[in-house]
């Protein structure tokens, strides 16, 4: 029976029913292109075209064309090289750590835990709060005169009360990074937890026939099978992290010392408090550039294109 | 074969540790929302209030909401963020589905250039669009309105839904909707007789990632929205965590409720999370 | 002006307002400017406008909303929609919203003439401006929205950063409480505090990077006898004055006299809140803090602090900070007849003495009237003594970019990482490239 109608199918597809596709699928991406495209489409290009000018004003008027300078213009600028570094660094450390804490943590809950499910909905908790409030709960956990981090290490003797852990430039950055990490290392469990279910346990079953220990067989058989998962997730997070602005604005507002400015802050302070609107613009598309190339570092690094459909 | 006893023991230490590592915030969080504002910066520290107190609580359910009340405005708040968050929702995983379908399953010319030009929308930093997009909003005359919000997430979020969703339709038979068309389905017919019911686990995944991103979304919130009117809940506990104002308890309060209906609907469709949404993403 | 006697013609005309909206209340309630001199004529401005304002302790939502509702009585035929925004998004907002004409007025900081009068967002009211109004507003306040010597808004919040100190404390470190005249006596007395051991930092600040730390560092500039631009308009705060204010805040920093929360992510309302919770002895604030900290129900130290004078620097100079704000017309606006209405309605003295424990009015005259007077003695005496010199952070178009480049310098120099004047140096080169580009 199955067979039969496997045989109708094969005639079927080189019939013609098939053909115009192509039709039917943009009448099925119409809507898409419709709520995405028209709203979308016009502020990008208009972005782009605002990065070619001396823009200082949200009025119009006529405003001097300067090409690429305002591009020039951020290469040549040291807090434009700061706060790169400092998103280059909140990306690296908080997608490092997110995705090393990430495995073991799909690791731990993919294995024979008692109530798992249990287990597996305490992580999706730090994911679903709003990134608004994680930054306010953080700043308030690290704050320097009643803050409940400093009064935890008191308790275990582990340092001194009145600490202030937003006070200098770099440690602000490292606490602005666990509070990110807190929040969504679980997106990275979900994505890495849909991999190893896919992963076929005979595989395993295989390897310890030929005397392989599990750590052997968590380098050999997991890790490049998770690859692929891998790279979806860590272009995610990387996509994020270089967008972070949220959690920089409620915790820190960039500061002490400018050590907390990361690259989208910065251009959100040039573009609307300083009114530099082409700088501004040259600024967000740098942005996109930053994240394509990254995320194609990625793709090299992991030698594997298999993000969806895309490459 | 069971595993060892060292093992058990060792997985479920890490287990607890890693509970109280995310829940331990999440407590403190619970716990300053309750504590006087007195007793919030009291020397010594207080672990749990002496007087635990949800005034706060009743103030944001039961003032009433006259626009001058920050507790009665955090209310007010929560029903536009949950209005917001369901109708771009709702909108984005009807219109993505139905793209998603076509990335999915259909043969056309610059497929791969559309899906990556979909996606690269999600890269976009806000930034990029504020102000022009500040520009039609106005000109509809839909700024501080629900419904501009509405729109403005549908064109941010249906990109990612249309590429969630177009994964999980790949990772589906496609058997199933060919037999059904030798049946003489239509495409369509196949769609939603044979393809959305089976696409279950994948609806939900991408429909509670379409309401976390817009529950969650600050920036364009904050410049779109300025009266109670449509003000949604992350703008209203920024605001009252600003210069002139600070009162953590409250801001924990508010928090506290934020935080809820998210963390309710991940936990009901957690299961889904994992089938769901990722199976698809991760499989050729 | 028509302080003592309107004073009193108000008090009966609110009531009769209160009692059975008599139109009679209602005409004495109108600014007798030419400008609006009739009941006639108010009923002639039509239509509505939206007004942008900042959510703040000093003039609260509701007394904006009380300040509306009479406005309503005195122009029925105008609609006034109102919305509040955090200090933080004011700016913003009103350069996303420019281009929209989303509002009609809107509130405006000290700092924003230059930049918004310049690119025209906000309306040249030069011509509307009645010339008695130089001489009855207090300098300090007609200064707060003028650029090129245009008016480009409506005084109606006038502040500066007073000095307020914990009395028990002084009390219990056996600190004469006339010392705290100068800075140099601020700094014995709070050693003598940390000494007694009554507290872990006797001072704290609004030192996070922000415009709030810039207030704090110009106040003390102008201690120090410190000039911010010379007179050429190019930065001299690297030399004398500024460069003694900065290692003034350093080196309290250093004695551990000053919370080092200070420069993490304190901003006003922190400082507020320590000074309540009796945890600091002293600090420099906005008026506000005054009604808060002495709130039996939200402070500790109420009845038990005092409000001065910004203390004096070496040279004797005390200016305050200028941090008022004014009311400016969009200049999208559709309705600059109503928009003007509603403005010098909210900045009439009438509706400012009403709300005067709040924010203390601009008017000169307001400041001997037994009834703005009564509401808080111990803040009007001071303000009468530092309303009078301010100093005023420099009306240039691009404030806001040069502010950010200075305030993480700054920043930098109260953290340790730069000397105050290797960063306050850094600070006027990057400041100068900023005024220049």
């Amino acid at each position: 029976m199955i067979e039969e109608k496997r045989n109708v199918l094969e005639r079927f597809k080189s019939s013609g029913r098939f053909r115009g596709e192509g039709i039917l699928a943009f009448a099925l991406i119409l809507p898409s292109l419709l709520v995405v495209g028209w709203i979308i489409l016009y502020p990008i290009l208009r972005t782009f075209w605002m990065s070619f000018f001396d823009i200082e004003s949200p009025l119009p008027g006529s405003y001097p064309f300067v090409g690429l300078h305002n591009y020039f213009a951020a290469f040549k600028s040291s807090d434009f090289r700061m706060v790169t570094e400092h998103s280059l660094y909140f990306t690296f450390v908080s997608t490092f750590f997110e995705l090393t804490l990430g495995i073991l943590i799909a690791l731990l809950l993919n294995s024979p835990l008692k109530f798992r499910g249990f287990w597996r909905s305490i992580v999706v908790i730090p994911w679903a709060l709003p990134t608004i409030v994680n930054g306010a709960l953080w700043k308030w956990i690290y704050n320097g005169n009643y803050g409940v981090l400093n009064e935890l290490l008191h308790v275990f003797h582990l340092g001194g009360q009145g600490h202030n852990w937003l006070g200098s430039p770099f440690e602000a950055l490292n606490m602005v990074i666990i509070a990110d990490i807190w929040k969504n290392t679980s997106l990275v469990v979900f994505f890495i937890l849909a991999g190893l279910q896919t992963i076929p346990s005979d595989l395993y079953e295989a390897a310890k026939v030929d005397g392989s220990t599990p750590i052997k067989s968590f380098w050999n058989i997991t890790i490049p099978l998770l690859v692929p998962s891998i790279m979806v997730v860590v272009i995610l997070r990387t996509i994020d992290a270089f967008k972070v602005f949220d959690i920089i604005y409620i915790m820190t507002k960039g500061g002490p010392a400018s050590g907390t400015q990361t690259i989208s802050f910065y251009t959100y302070q040039q573009t609307f408090s300083n009114e530099y609107f082409g700088y501004g613009s040259a600024l967000a598309y740098l942005i996109v550039i930053f994240t394509l190339v990254i995320a194609w570092f990625y793709i090299k690094l992991l030698r594997q294109g298999t993000l969806e459909g895309v490459s | 074969m069971k595993p060892s006893r060292a093992y058990t023991i060792f997985i479920h230490v890490a287990a607890v540790l890693m509970g109280v590592v995310i829940l331990g915030p999440f407590l403190w969080l619970f716990i300053s929302s309750i504590s006087p504002a007195k007793e919030l910066i009291s020397v010594p520290f207080h672990w749990f209030p002496s007087h635990p107190t949800i005034s706060r609580f009743k103030d944001i359910f039961l003032q009433s909401a006259n626009g001058e009340n920050v507790s009665a405005n955090f209310r007010v708040s929560m029903v536009n963020s949950f209005i917001v968050a369901t109708g771009t929702t709702f909108i984005s995983i009807l219109v993505g589905s139905l793209g998603a379908y076509a990335f999915a399953r259909l043969k056309f010319r610059f497929r791969r250039t559309m899906l990556f030009g979909f996606l690269s929308v999600y890269m976009l930093p806000p930034i990029v669009l504020v102000i022009p997009l500040y520009l039609i909003i106005a000109n509809m005359g839909l700024l501080d309105t629900k419904l501009g919000l509405i729109i403005t997430y549908c064109s941010l979020i249906t990109p990612f839904t249309l590429w969630t969703m177009s994964n999980y339709f790949r990772t589906l038979p496609a058997d199933l909707e060919e037999a059904a068309r030798v049946d003489g389905c239509s495409r369509l017919g196949a769609f939603f007789r044979i393809v959305i019911p089976l696409s279950k686990p994948g609806l939900f995944a991408s429909a509670l990632f379409a309401f976390l991103l817009a529950w969650d979304e600050f920036l364009f919130a904050l410049i779109f929205t300025s009266t109670t009117n449509s003000k949604t809940i992350p703008v209203a506990i920024a605001e009252f965590a600003g210069k002139y104002s600070s009162d953590y308890g409250l801001v924990c309060a508010g928090g506290v409720l934020a935080a809820l209906p998210p963390v309710i609907l991940a936990l009901i469709f957690q299961k889904n999370i994992v089938g769901g949404l990722t199976a698809g993403s991760v499989k050729g | 002006m028509e302080n003592e006697e309107s004073i009193t013609d108000r008090q009966v005309s609110r009531r009769a307002i209160l009692g059975a909206g008599a139109a009679a209340g209602l005409v004495t309630m109108m600014p007798t400017e030419g400008y609006a001199a009739g009941f006639s004529k108010a009923a002639n401005v039509k239509g509505t406008i939206s007004a942008l304002f900042m959510k703040q302790a000093g003039y609260s939502d509701t007394d904006v909303a009380k300040m509306t509702a009479d406005f309503k009585k005195v122009y029925p035929n105008v609609t006034v929609k109102t919305e509040f925004v955090a200090y933080e998004a004011l700016h913003d907002k009103i350069v996303t919203s420019a281009l929209a004409h989303t509002y009609d007025v809107v509130l405006i900081d000290v700092i924003w003439p230059a930049e918004f009068g310049s690119k025209k967002m906000v309306v040249d009211i030069t011509n509307r401006w009645p010339a008695s109004w130089t001489n009855d507003m207090l300098g300090g306040a007609v200064a707060t929205a003028v650029y090129n010597k245009h008016y480009y808004g409506i005084p109606w919040i006038l502040d500066t950063k007073y000095f307020f100190y914990n009395t028990e404390h002084m009390a219990k470190a056996k600190v004469d409480e006339a010392s705290l005249d100068t800075w140099d006596g601020v700094m014995k007395a709070a050693s003598a505090i940390k000494k007694a051991g009554l507290v872990k930092y006797p001072l704290a600040w609004s030192w996070t990077q922000s415009e709030s730390m810039l207030c704090d560092y110009m106040q003390l500039l102008g201690a120090f006898g410190g000039q911010f631009l010379d007179a050429s308009g190019k930065p001299a705060f690297n030399k004398g004055g500024g460069v003694q204010a900065l290692e003034f805040m350093r080196k309290s920093i250093v004695d551990g006299l000053t919370d080092p929360v200070s420069t993490a992510t304190a901003a006003e309302d922190d400082v507020r809140k320590m000074f309540s919770a009796g945890q600091i002895s002293m600090g420099l604030n906005w008026t506000y803090m005054w009604a808060m900290a002495n709130d039996p129900k939200q402070s500790k130290v109420a009845g038990k602090m005092k409000v001065l004078q910004t203390p004096a620097g070496p040279g004797g100079k005390r200016p305050g900070i200028n941090g008022s704000m004014a009311l400016s017309m969009s200049s999208g606006t559709k309705n600059p007849e109503a928009a003007w209405a509603y403005m010098s309605f909210l900045t009439s003295q009438k509706e400012q003495n009403a709300v005067a424990m709040d924010s203390l009015p601009v008017w000169k005259s307001s400041y001997t009237d037994p009834v703005v007077v009564k509401t808080s003695p111990a803040v009007v005496a001071q303000a009468k003594k530092e309303l009078n010199d301010m100093i005023l952070r420099p009306q240039v178009t691009k404030y806001n970019a040069m502010s950010l480049v200075i305030q993480a310098e700054v920043s930098k120099a109260l953290i340790g990482q730069k000397t105050p004047q290797k960063a306050l140096d850094d600070a006027a080169t990057k400041a100068a490239a900023v005024l220049n580009a």
